[in-house]
C-alpha cells in the first residue's frame, strides 16, 4: 500500500514538475513575442522534411534520430547511440530542465532546419510534445 | 636527514608512482564532462588525446565533426578545463603515455582513431569486424568491443567483438 501510494505520489509529482517547467519555458517564448502555441503546427514542423546539406537528395527531419514512435527509443543518426523516448508518458523526466530543453532545441534545430528555431516554433513543438 | 633516509624515501616514492600509474587511461571522474560528452557518444577519456587536441576540438563545438554540439559558455569552459588537465600529456596511465609517444609534437589529431598508436593497435581488424558489423560500424565506438571501457581499461582479455566473440592476437 505504502509503495503504491508513494509511486502514485512520485508519478503525479513528476507530471507536475514537467508541466511547471514547460509552462515556464512557454512563458519565456510569450515574453519574446510568440503566442497562441499550436500542437498541430508543432506536429507539422515535426514531420517536415528538410534537405540534408551533406547528402544531396536525402532529407532530415526530427524522426531521423528520434524515430517515428515518440514513446519508443530513438537512435543517433551518426553515432548509433540510443536516445531515450521523447514522450513524457514514456520518460517521466522529459522537459523537466529548462537549460536542457534550450540546449537541444539549439543543436537540433540547426541540424534539421539548418538554423535556430524561432520562439513560436519552439513553443509549437513543446505544445505538441507535452501530451505525448 | 641522513643520505640513507633520503634514498629510502625516494625509493618508496618511485614505487608509489609506479603503483599509481594505471594500465589503461584514467577513468572520467567529472560529472559534467560525463553527462555532456556521453549525450551522443561514449564519453571519451581525456587521456586519449593530447591537450592541444582537446583545446582545438572543444573550442569548436558548433562544428563537432559536422554536428552541432554547442554548450553554454560556462559548461564549455569547465569541460575544456577538465579535458586539458587530464589530457594524455599529463597522465601516467600506460595507454596515455603510449598515445603520446606515437605522436610527433606537430600532430594535433582531432579523432582518436587518427592517433598512430590507436591505428596500430587495430590494424589486424578487417571490415567484417568493424565497418560491416552492424553492432560496431565504426572504430570510434570503443564500447562496442571494449567491455570495460568505462573504467578506462582497454585490456585485450576484455575485448568481445559482437558476432565474433573474444579477440586474441
Amino acid at each position: 500500500m505504502f509503495i503504491r501510494l508513494s509511486f502514485i505520489l512520485l508519478l503525479s509529482w513528476s507530471t507536475y514538475a514537467n508541466a511547471a517547467v514547460i509552462d515556464d519555458v512557454l512563458a519565456s517564448y510569450t515574453a519574446a513575442g510568440a503566442g497562441n502555441f499550436s500542437a498541430s503546427n508543432g506536429e507539422a514542423l515535426w514531420n517536415k522534411d528538410f534537405p540534408d546539406p551533406k547528402s544531396p537528395g536525402k532529407v532530415r527531419n526530427c524522426s531521423t534520430c528520434h524515430g517515428k514512435d515518440l514513446s519508443a527509443n530513438g537512435k543517433h543518426a551518426k553515432t548509433g547511440k540510443v536516445i531515450d523516448p521523447l514522450a513524457p508518458s514514456a520518460k517521466s523526466d522529459r522537459f523537466t530542465d529548462k537549460k536542457f530543453i534550450e540546449k537541444w532545441f539549439k543543436r537540433n534545430c540547426k541540424w534539421v532546419l539548418g538554423r535556430k528555431c524561432t520562439a513560436q516554433e519552439k513553443g509549437d513543438f513543446l505544445t505538441y510534445l507535452r501530451d505525448k | 636527514m641522513k643520505f640513507s633516509h633520503l634514498f629510502f624515501l625516494l625509493l618508496v616514492l618511485t614505487f608509489a608512482q609506479i603503483a599509481n600509474a594505471g594500465r589503461g587511461v584514467a577513468p572520467v571522474n567529472n560529472e559534467l564532462y560525463k553527462e555532456e560528452c556521453s549525450a551522443c557518444h561514449m564519453a571519451y577519456q581525456p587521456g586519449l588525446l593530447p591537450a592541444r587536441s582537446w583545446k582545438k576540438m572543444l573550442n569548436n563545438l558548433a562544428n563537432h565533426f559536422g554536428e552541432n554540439a554547442e554548450l553554454d559558455e560556462q559548461d564549455q569552459k569547465s569541460i575544456l578545463d577538465y579535458a586539458l588537465k587530464n589530457a594524455a600529456d599529463f597522465s601516467n596511465y600506460k595507454r596515455s603515455r603510449k598515445i603520446m609517444r606515437s605522436l610527433s609534437t606537430r600532430d594535433t589529431p582531432l579523432r582518436i582513431t587518427n592517433v598512430p598508436y590507436i591505428i596500430r593497435k587495430h590494424d589486424e581488424l578487417s571490415n567484417r569486424h568493424v565497418r560491416d558489423n552492424p553492432e560496431v560500424k565504426h572504430l570510434s565506438r570503443c564500447e562496442a568491443c571494449h567491455t570495460k571501457v568505462e573504467t578506462g581499461s582497454f585490456s585485450e582479455r576484455e575485448i568481445k567483438i559482437p558476432g565474433f566473440g573474444r579477440w586474441e592476437d
